[in-house]
């Protein structure tokens, strides 16, 4: 039976819909769609899983503004049990060790937990940094890019997890830190009925740093180890764009021709 | 204590396979190293090691510190990082460089914050200032459109994990000294995790293809062609991640920023939508042909040959015209 299952959520701007101002240097995340980070979605679904088959409560967890709200409120409509958002001003600016710092404070203040499971990494900032940090943090054991669960035997338990040219089936002693492959799983529907609930009448938990007891030269700007001097847009380079029109026989012999292919 | 001087970089190896980006992260290395005066330290864990040794030693590192123990033949989180953390208290290097792969980005976020200093994820430049001496990156973000040059505040030694074939690997007429490291029995022995199965298989390196043939999940999963035409030409054959999420091939067919990035002369791309995460791994490449069923797909604004039809219907012509000229 496992105890508290708690899986880290992020919010992240769709990368298509971002838009870079080239005058002030700066991301322009208004006009992008939020969404849930798509690995986490899948740490959701595996965290569900595991929850049917093994017992215990899925905790979600997330470090972000309070509009994050209506997605934790998802993640709850999906199946998770409860949700805890960290919110504060002072978390602006955050590089991944603050990040790790700060959910690794929140984890511990929730308790009693076998696994905290996470996404492989974020689709804005993908530094895939944050579950071996949070891992570190903590003092526990941390397998990333998990695949599967094979099975929970006693205090441990083994995972299938992706390497170059293939994968290995480790075991590790829980509580543990898991960070899930980016779609390995399809994670599942929100519930409608759930998610009318959630949003009516399910209260989330928000905490500041001080519920932390984390003080803001901690966090931030401040607590960073690294710092953005400059941003700039990375334009693909400018490409012919020519269209070839034809039968498909015709273009294939243009094709070859212009290529070399011959 | 001494004071942290030197630049280090991780030797990747697992049961003996080498990861080549550690030696392209070797080369850039020992240039920095020349140019601030640095000394280049090589750190490789592993069991067996005599033929990496003799390899990685010819480029460009000072010392190569080398720890074998038949627990470290395999890539283990918890032994690699407490390993680590002995060298790297040991010899204090001011900078520690790894290739951006899964076990190594796995090793420096623990390392990271072991040593509560500095990591820069999967950079695709590394410098050192001229001026303080920090570490300077550039690191892409929301799928690779954006790059922030990112430096080290506080820490050491100051992190990196380089993008693989960001840098060339080139041998040098240095040779490494050889220094052989055993660290306590029980830093290796303290591990919560066991490995259980390893399944690998050896991998083509796209990275370094000439001709790459990429099948989007416009071809639904069906590569009969693809690799058919693909083997005419002598290319090899990559994927978006849809169809290595849906298993069809190993992930480390998928190109993108989750993937591989491709330096090769010619791509062919066939039903790919040209998504921002698959463009980054395609930038860097010479001629870009696509096939799409959509005028409107955004593949055709990163293409230099736009081609608007059914993906198997050019396929299958041309592998005839292909095959003709073999004939005539
Ligand atoms: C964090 C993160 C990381 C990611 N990393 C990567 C990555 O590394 N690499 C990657 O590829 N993706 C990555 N993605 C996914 C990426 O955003 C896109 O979803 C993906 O690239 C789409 O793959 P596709 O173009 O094959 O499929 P689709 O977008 O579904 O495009 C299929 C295309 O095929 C065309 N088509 C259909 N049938 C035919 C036909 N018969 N003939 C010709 N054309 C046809 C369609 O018009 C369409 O344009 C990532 C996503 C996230 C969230």
């Amino acid at each position: 039976m496992l105890k508290n299952i708690i899986v880290t959520m992020k919010v992240t701007p769709k990368p298509e819909e971002i838009r870079f101002d080239p005058v002030t240097k700066t991301v322009d995340r208004s006009k992008a769609t939020n969404e849930i980070n798509p690995a986490d979605k899948n740490a959701l679904e595996l965290a569900l899983q595991l929850k049917e088959r093994y017992g215990g409560k899925v905790i979600l967890l997330s470090m972000g503004p309070p509009f994050w709200d209506q997605f934790l409120k998802m993640g709850i409509a999906m199946g998770a049990d409860d949700a805890v958002l960290i919110s504060d001003r002072a978390l602006g600016g955050s590089d991944a060790f603050v990040t790790s710092k700060v959910l690794a404070a929140a984890i511990k203040k929730i308790g009693d937990y076998s696994l905290i499971i996470t996404g492989e990494e974020s689709e804005d900032g993908s530094t895939g940094q944050v579950p071996p940090g949070i891992a570190e943090w903590l003092g526990l054991p941390v397998v990333t890019y998990v695949s599967q669960v094979v099975d929970v035997a006693g205090d441990s338990i083994i995972v299938r997890r992706t390497i170059k040219g293939g994968y290995e089936v480790v075991k590790v002693k829980m509580p543990a830190v898991l960070s899930v492959e980016l779609g390995v799983n399809t994670p599942r529907f929100p519930d409608f009925e759930r998610l009318q609930w959630a949003q009516s009448e399910f209260k989330l938990t928000v905490w500041g740093i001080k519920d932390l007891g984390l003080t803001e030269n901690e966090v931030g700007f401040k607590g960073s180890l690294t710092a953005v001097t400059e941003l700039r847009e990375l334009r693909p380079r400018e490409r012919m764009r020519q269209f070839i029109e034809g039968s498909p026989e015709e273009i294939a012999k243009e094709l070859v021709k212009r290529l070399g292919l011959k | 204590m001494s004071e942290w001087r030197g630049i280090s970089v991780f030797i990747e190896q697992d049961n003996g396979e080498l990861e080549r980006a550690s030696l392209e992260i070797l080369t850039r290395a020992s240039e920095l190293g020349k140019k601030f005066n640095e000394e280049v330290l090589g750190i490789l864990l592993g069991h067996e090691l005599d033929n990496l040794i003799r390899e990685v030693s010819r480029y460009g590192a000072d010392k190569l510190v080398v720890v074998e123990h038949p627990d470290l033949r395999h890539y283990n989180s918890d032994a690699y990082t407490e390993t680590m953390a002995y060298i790297i208290n040991k010899y204090r290097p001011r900078y520690l460089l790894l290739p951006a792969t899964r076990n190594s980005r796995d090793l420096a976020g623990r390392l990271a914050v072991k040593f509560r200093t500095c990591l820069s994820a999967h950079v695709i430049m590394v410098d050192i200032d001229e001026k303080d001496r920090k570490l300077v990156t550039a690191v892409p973000g929301f799928g690779g459109n954006i790059v922030a040059t990112v430096v080290c505040t506080n820490g050491k030694p100051e992190m990196a994990t380089v993008s693989p074939g960001t840098y060339e690997a080139r041998p040098s007429d240095k040779e490494a000294v050889v220094i052989k490291e055993s660290v306590p029995e029980d830093i290796i022995k303290s591990r919560r995790i066991e490995l259980i199965e390893k399944k690998v298989s050896p991998m083509p390196d796209l990275s370094r293809a000439e001709k790459v043939v990429v099948a989007g999940l416009g071809t639904g999963g069906d590569l009969e062609l693809v690799k058919e035409f693909a083997n005419l030409i002598g290319a090899a054959v990559g994927v978006t991640r849809p169809l290595a999420d849906m298993g069809i091939v190993p992930r480390d067919y998928q190109i993108g920023t989750t993937g591989v990035s491709l330096r090769a002369k010619t791509v062919f791309v066939f039903g790919a939508s040209g998504a921002p995460h698959f463009i980054y791994g395609i930038r860097d490449c010479g001629t870009i042909v696509a096939v799409n069923t959509d005028r409107e797909a955004p593949i055709f604004e990163n293409c230099d040959y736009c081609i608007v039809a059914d993906l198997f219907d050019i396929l299958k012509a041309l592998i005839k015209e292909l095959r003709g000229e073999v004939h005539a």
